[in-house]
């Protein structure tokens, strides 16, 4: 079966090393962000400077291939020309797309760089056509992200009622909550997604060998706690282990990664235009083995004749990288919910 | 300074949530907001009983609005959106761009609506742009502080109203899964609507016994009750037009009381804050109206 337009693979590139490798295993499009918080991936030796993203620029587009430039916080007043300059700064590299949330610098854009092909990053929350359409009548948008909240029939469902080109998430950490509607960690330790590009940041916390176990905190507020030979993992705080009721369970979300290798057909069938693998925050490993699989699944799906069949040695390479060692369907499996 | 009535973030059973409405409307409240913001599958009042609601608040001299649901996930959540948006009488507090686009767009785009909690405005280019498509409110993120607010406002270029969520839990994430579903290992499409046995949610605790959030169906709230009580000769000087009180399991006519006795400075804000401490399910923050973590709670001098 081939759908009506080819998919194309996003793949994350925190650094330079991750954009080439990307490239070279296949990815269509890179997607980075600038080393300060107009990115929701704000962590410390992460993402670009002007001279590697003009160098990923370069490689990229010899290679045929795009890079989108992920802007996707939300700027407050006092901050806000550094925003307008990180547009300006990615229009001079030649930057192919912009990933904007916030509807000012959209507008900004627009006005200012009105070449410049906009994408509606998932952190402006927009699960139903009409927010879409919203974005496209007033600011011409060619592309948006959907949060990781719609079954796969709510996905079709958009994607007939919009112009807009839409890209889902196939693969990689799983936000739970709608993705800018979330303070989480805003409440827990000042630092948000939305304002500060940062999630469950590093500096807020603390392992600690206990008698009772390897606890795990952020900014004080105890995420979880390891007994010997349970594999501690990162106190992302939706993900920690709580008491409800006098129950003890990952109340929220289990430590997993989603992945939605076997949706590719019906993805593709409903018209999603590109899938987004998250984890600029990840080793250029992680991406060299994500993207290779991903690449190998699509190319499959879209020349072969055959039914598409998942092998399981794509299964096996992907599990090996997703967080907690499992995966999910996450929202596109309804019973999920 | 006005004081507003948040929507009714719970879910109570109907008649618990009509002698609530009942006694609002005779509370000291200038404007009450009105309708189901969190899921979709409440249905003890449906949209026609919320429009009855808001007859006798508006008969009663309260402004009233209504909240359009924060996360649209199906055709039939825009049909009920589609419904509040051209209801014709009452004006409506927009919670996602898709009911801004309802309210902004096509041959008659309504002239008049308020901007909600969770469209993220949070610069003035945004928010100027907002006032110019007809929105007449603002209400502040409850994550922006009192700087960035102010700030904010200072550079607007035009006057608008700004409204603060000023009590009550904090609505902190929403999410397509239902928490309180998952808790009783139910689907969130069978969920036997346990929400209806918690009129506060349910609370959440660390592993060591420290109230951290509180499960209330597809949204998470904190813990801890933000309450700007304390805080009230700030809020005032800055001239902020409303504050929002969210409507709590018990008590909320009384903590409405504590308000408006504070705000015309018959009761001290430190005396404020103490006498409120009984009326709420649990301990007090401010973090976030001081550009700190929200579970903090920092004393004022």
């Amino acid at each position: 079966m081939t759908p009506p337009h080819p998919i194309e693979l996003v793949c994350p590139a925190g650094s330079l090393p991750a954009l080439k490798t990307a490239i070279d295993n296949g990815a269509d499009c890179v997607y980075l962000g600038f080393k300060d918080a107009t990115n929701a991936r704000n962590f410390t030796g992460l993402n670009f400077d002007d001279k590697s993203m003009a160098d990923g620029v370069r490689y990229a587009h010899d290679r045929g291939r795009k890079v989108l430039l992920a802007l996707n916080t939300y700027p407050q007043t006092d901050n806000w020309s550094s925003w307008t300059r990180a547009i300006d700064r990615a229009a001079d590299c030649g930057i192919d797309a912009l990933i904007l949330a916030d509807p000012g610098l959209m507008a900004y854009a627009r006005k200012t760089h009105p070449q410049l092909r906009l994408h509606l990053s998932v952190q402006g929350s927009a699960t139903s056509y009409d927010a879409i359409n919203f974005y496209y009548e007033r600011f011409g948008i060619s592309r948006a992200v959907l949060p990781r909240v719609l079954s796969l029939a709510q996905v079709e469902h958009v994607i007939a009622n919009t112009p807009v080109e839409i890209e889902v998430f196939g693969f990689g950490g799983l936000c739970v909550m709608v993705e800018g509607r979330c303070a989480l960690s805003a409440y827990a330790t000042g630092e948000s997604p939305n304002c500060n590009g940062a999630c469950s940041p590093g500096k807020h916390v603390r392992w600690e060998q206990t008698p009772k176990g390897m606890e795990t905190r952020l900014n004080g507020i105890l995420i979880d706690r390891f007994a010997d030979g349970e594999r501690a993992g990162y106190p992302t705080l939706c993900k920690g282990r709580f008491d409800v009721n006098g129950e003890t369970y990952y109340a929220i979300e289990e430590p997993t990664s989603l992945n939605t290798l076997e949706l590719l057909p019906e993805l593709a069938r409903v018209g999603v235009r590109a899938i987004k693998i998250e984890g600029r925050q990840r080793s250029p490993a992680y991406v060299t083995q994500v993207t290779k699989v991903w690449r190998a699944a699509i190319d499959r799906l879209q020349t072969d004749t055959a039914p598409f069949r998942v092998e399981a040695a794509w299964m096996a390479e992907l599990n090996k990288v997703s967080e907690g060692q499992s995966h999910t369907l996450g929202a596109y499996y309804r019973p999920w919910k | 300074m006005k004081l507003a009535l948040g929507p009714l973030l719970y879910y109570w059973p109907r008649q618990a949530t009509l002698a609530f409405y009942a006694d609002m409307a005779d509370a000291p409240l200038d404007v009450v907001y009105l309708g189901e913001t969190v899921c979709s599958r409440r249905h003890e009042l449906r949209l026609s009983d919320w429009l009855e609601v808001a007859e006798t608040l508006a008969a009663a001299g309260k402004e009233v609005v209504l909240s359009s649901q924060v996360l649209v996930e199906s055709e039939s959540d825009l049909k009920t959106l589609r419904r509040i948006v051209a209801n014709g009488r009452f004006r409506v507090e927009a919670n996602d761009m898709g009911a801004v686009r309802l309210l902004t767009g096509g041959d008659a785009p309504v002239a008049d609506w308020i901007a909600g909690p969770t469209l993220n405005i949070f610069n003035p280019a945004t928010l100027g742009m907002f006032a110019e498509l007809g929105a007449s409110r603002w209400v502040a993120p409850p994550e922006m502080s009192r700087q960035q607010i102010a700030q904010l406002r200072g550079g607007l270029g035009q006057p608008m109203e700004v409204e603060v969520f000023a009590h009550g839990r904090l609505p902190l994430a929403f999410s397509a899964r239902c928490f309180t579903a998952r808790h009783y290992n139910l689907q969130k499409d069978t969920c036997e609507f346990r929400c209806l046995q918690f009129a506060d949610g349910i609370p959440l605790k660390t592993r060591e016994g420290e109230p951290f959030l509180t499960l209330n169906g597809i949204q998470t709230q904190s813990a801890h009750v933000h309450t700007l009580l304390g805080d009230l000769p700030a809020v005032q000087a800055d001239g902020l037009d409303i504050l929002r009180i969210s409507p709590q399991g018990d008590h909320t006519a009384e903590v409405i009381d504590l308000f408006r006795q504070a705000l015309a400075g018959q009761l001290p804000p430190a005396e404020a804050l103490q006498s409120a401490r009984p009326l709420l399910p649990e301990a007090p923050c401010n973090g976030f109206w001081h550009g700190r973590p929200g579970v903090e709670q920092l004393v004022t001098a």
